[in-house]
């Protein structure tokens, strides 16, 4: 059964007829085709595929498309400028190192955006916090959190 | 080396920015117009005879195009190292994992509906999971048209006299390590799309580390398929991780491509995360038996190794893991006498295959932990004995390596200072310190009759460079370390220099991205073809600047006399004067890149790298004597690595493959129950998080290799090497207790603390 649902994505009004079973996340890879949120698991326990809904860092794999309703979503497109600048925390992550693979990036940032922006200048352990549910095969974290302490200006 | 304006430097990855935006494609993001889905039913048993496959209710649901089982399979086609793996298993299955029908249906949902519609009904038979059990006499065969369980692959190293070294050692230590199945986790999961032309020309969009060998793979697929002479196209997508899982080819692939044929359309298999934990390769499982002896000084007279890997159901190329194994074993400190043998077994468990260290962290865990033992017996610090029997450079080890540039020792005193060895060791507080040494291959490795790599360079009509390589790009910065190598020679700016590295059409050969091989051979590679290309730009500008070669030198992409400064021409410039005149000309150049090092002759002997890379990590440990639990205090990752071409970038392998390092270390397995996997999701396979990285400091020791690109070695799996054994020893350090088993887990260290009581009671 499909129903229609209206929410704001990336600072623009969205429509979409969708199946009330479908998940934020296949709507927006599937349907929107906007393929920067990944899909590492499918079960919330991976990170890949978080975007920031209503200043929230949330798994869109497990987040059901009627809950989305009147919602504010920013994902990994909404971040750079429309001049085609990085965002702070995407240069950041450029510039120390901190992607390599880069398969679980966006959800990484995404975790990041959503703990600067409600904490600007977080603790190291508030930075493990908030990207705790986010795993990284490649990296070791350790570079990933000096990238999220630099946009922070802890360093 | 001064005067390095790129090579040395913390330049930021090339694909960051694309990977930092969402704009990189993965397969799991890649649609082809008219694709369909595939996906591939699984054994419910570990073993079995299948008594019934009805296809017909899948076959007949709207939306699925093709239905395909064993019988579909031309010409009893079998893939893998010992062609004993069927792409679709009939009448009988060996491991869970095996693929027994596939489905290729309009969309996903449609071919997961239509896998579950297929009726299967099996007579299970009794299953041997036990590699001991299997190469027991008499044992029932996994694959009954062998003789045995036994690969017929008889590793077998021997140097010196084992026997006569025993008798006159002064000290022995003898004991058994096991170490258990983990899986690579890398985040994008495999997957290919397999698409035919009119032509059938094959095009495999895909994620593989191998381009060039998995082209072999599928022509010789194609051939069995009855479609000779054909072409194969490898494009590899953007890749999320690789780790050695990629190293293969694998089933889904050679399903892939038979769906594509039956259907003439495009087909996509994606695995989901369930089968990425079912159906790759992990690293091999092993039982080790060691013994090693040294003088009353300390200095090793012996080692005698013998393993027994769990191969599991079919042969990859992990089956040939002990060759790496062999180099520790022979070569990990100096010693005169050496004994290893290694029996890969058949078992209805999961297939192994190559994983980051490629058998090295295994067969390092049992040397570096059995060292400690010995040090232990013969009264002398684990640094010490270490320090005694350090390779050296000029050394020719056992196995004939030739040892060029060895920094073992430096980063031995690196992990000792930073530690602060002395102070920490034997506190007896539930802290300890631990360390282990590690030696892998840094200069390529051999395993094939050719270790090469080829660059093509050509310069556009505006002085922007591609560089077109053989080299796979899969997380580790290759088309970062290439293009600063070239921008580095030629004198221009990182911006200008494009990497195209995903392929085969365009892209030179190259054997793989594995062997920590990448920055050597194709750093070389590259290396070679941008003095070739400048040469050809500096004997076109000399003629436009009136000026001899040799007087010429090209900064940020100006050519300039270095007599006469006035006297330069943008490289563009150059470009477009040879390019546009009579009898013009465009500027490529080629180079292939095979380094100078060996295959191993009959009795494993043979130079296989060219250098060797060298490492020691240290670890200071608490342990919980009431929860069994391990908090790393520190962590000291010491690495010789010729020279850093990118000290962030390597930075992140040693960081990387550290954590993977714990991971093997403290909590990670595969737990297989009687062929069952049991914990094939993220939740209960406890692949380290953020709130698992200790304390941890890269140490970069450079010994600056002749042979390697401005001296680099390699450094993509050493990072990993000797985690375990640093651990178990700084355990044994903080409280007294010896695991010998991996993962260290809570419980084992409660076990053994436990038992260790009872004894002193």
């Amino acid at each position: 059964m499909k129903k229609e649902i209206n929410f704001t994505l990336n600072n623009e009004k969205v429509t979409v007829e969708a199946d009330t079973q479908w998940t934020l996340l296949y709507v927006l890879r599937e349907v929107l085709e906007m393929t920067g949120t990944k899909e590492g698991c499918g079960y919330g326990e991976c990170g890949a595929c978080t975007v920031v809904i209503d200043g929230q860092a949330v798994n869109s794999c497990l987040y059901p498309i009627m809950e989305v309703e009147g919602r504010n979503i920013i994902t990994i497109e909404g971040l750079m400028t429309k001049s085609g600048e990085l965002d702070p925390i995407q240069k950041a992550f450029v510039d120390e190192g901190a992607v390599q693979c880069g398969f679980c990036i966006p959800g990484m940032i995404m975790s990041a955006k959503a703990l600067l922006d409600a904490k600007p200048k977080p603790t190291e352990d508030e930075i493990k916090e908030s990207i705790e549910g986010n795993l990284c095969r490649c990296t070791g974290y350790v570079k990933i959190i000096d990238a999220i302490k630099s946009v922070a200006g802890g360093r | 080396m001064d005067g390095l304006k790129f090579v040395g430097k913390r330049i930021p990855k090339k694909d960051a920015p694309l990977k930092a935006t969402g704009e990189a494609i993965y397969i799991q993001d890649l649609k082809v117009p008219g694709m369909l889905y595939g996906k591939i039913l699984y054994s419910k048993y570990p073993h079995a005879k299948i008594l019934k496959l009805d296809i017909s209710k899948a076959s007949a649901l709207p939306g699925v195009k093709a239905v395909i089982t064993g019988g579909d399979v031309p010409n009893n086609f079998k893939f893998g190292f010992l062609k004993d793996n069927p792409p679709l298993k009939s009448g009988k299955v060996l491991s869970t994992r095996d693929e027994i029908a596939a489905v290729a249906a309009v969309s996903q949902e449609i071919a997961e509906e239509a896998i579950d519609l297929i009726d299967v009904e099996y007579e299970e038979l009794p299953g041997i999971f036990d590699p001991i059990e299997a190469m027991k006499e008499g044992a029932a065969l996994v694959h009954e048209e062998f003789p045995s369980n036994v690969l017929k692959m008889p590793w077998k190293f021997v140097h010196g006299d084992v026997e006569a070294a025993k008798k006159e050692s002064a000290f022995i230590a003898e004991d058994t390590f096991s170490t258990q199945w983990v899986t690579h986790c890398c985040l994008g999961t495999s997957g290919c799309v397999a698409s035919f032309d009119v032509g059938n020309t094959l095009t495999m969009y895909s994620n593989t580390q191998i381009p060039s060998l998995a082209q072999g793979d599928f022509l010789e697929a194609l051939k069995a398929f009855g479609l000779k002479n054909k072409r194969v196209r490898i494009i590899q997508t953007v890749i999320g991780g690789g780790f050695g899982s990629k190293l293969d080819t694998y089933a889904y692939e050679y399903i892939a491509i038979l769906l594509a044929l039956k259907t003439r359309r495009p087909v996509k298999i994606v695995f989901s995360r369930e089968e990425e934990f079912l159906a790759t390769s992990p690293r091999q499982p092993t039982i080790t038996k060691i013994s090693q002896g040294c003088d009353k000084d300390g200095k090793l007279t012996f080692r005698e190794m013998a393993m027994v890997l769990d191969n599991g159901a079919y042969t990859s190329w992990g089956a040939t893991t002990p060759s790496v194994m062999m180099v520790p074993i022979s070569s990990l400190y100096k010693v005169p006498n050496i004994k290893y043998t290694a029996k890969c077994v058949y078992t209805n468990n999961t297939y192994s295959q190559a994983f980051r260290g490629y058998g090295n962290p295994q067969a390092t865990f049992a040397i570096e932990s059995c060292l400690d033992q010995l040090a232990e017996k013969a009264g002398i610090d684990p640094v010490e004995i270490r320090r005694i029997n350090a390779n050296e450079s000029g050394e020719v080890t056992p196995q004939n390596f030739r040892i060029t540039s060895c920094g073992m020792k430096d980063c031995i005193e690196e992990v000792v200072k930073r530690l602060d060895w002395k102070n920490k060791c034997k506190r007896g507080n539930g802290k300890g310190v631990g360390m282990a040494s590690l030696i892998h291959v840094g200069g390529a490795a051999r395993v094939y009759k050719s270790d090469g790599c080829g660059t093509i360079i050509k310069v556009d009509d505006n002085g922007k460079v591609d560089v077109i390589t053989g080299a796979s790009e899969i997380g580790q910065g290759s088309d970062t370390i290439i293009a600063q190598i070239v921008a580095e020679v030629l004198g221009i700016p990182m911006d200008d220099i494009n990497v195209i590295n995903n392929d085969t059409d365009v892209c030179p050969w190259d054997v793989g991205a594995h062997a920590s091989r990448t920055t050597f051979v194709a750093g070389n590679s590259a290396l070679g073809a941008a003095q070739k290309i400048k040469a050809q730009i500096m004997e076109i500008a000399a003629k436009n600047l009136g000026e001899p070669v040799d007087a010429l030198d090209m900064q940020d992409g100006i050519i300039f006399s270095k007599n006469d400064k006035e006297k330069s021409i943008p490289l563009g410039k150059v470009l477009r004067k040879a390019h546009y005149s009579l009898g013009g000309r465009m500027l490529v150049a080629e180079h292939f890149y095979d380094p100078p090092n060996e295959n191993f002759d009959q009795t494993f002997r043979g130079n296989l790298s060219v250098s060797y890379a060298y490492g020691a990590h240290g670890v200071e440990v608490e342990v919980d004597r009431e929860t069994g639990q391990v908090k790393i205090l520190n962590y000291i990752a010491a690495h010789d690595v010729g020279k850093a071409i990118n000290p962030m970038l390597l930075e992140g392998q040693i960081y990387g493959g550290g954590l993977q390092g714990i991971g093997y270390a403290l909590g990670e397995r595969m737990i297989y129950d009687k062929g069952y996997l049991k914990n094939g999701n993220f939740l209960d396979y406890k692949m380290p998080t953020v709130r698992d990285v200790p304390p941890v400091q890269a140490v970069i020791v450079e010994s600056d290799e002749q042979a390697g690109p401005f001296g680099a070695k390699g450094i993509g799996e050493p990072g990993l090497v000797p985690t375990a054994p640093a651990i178990a020893n700084a355990i044994y350090d903080a409280v007294g207790v010896r695991i010998k088993d991996l993962p260290i887990t809570p419980e084992k260290i409660l076990r053994a603390l436990k038992e260790k009581e009872g004894q002193k009671a």
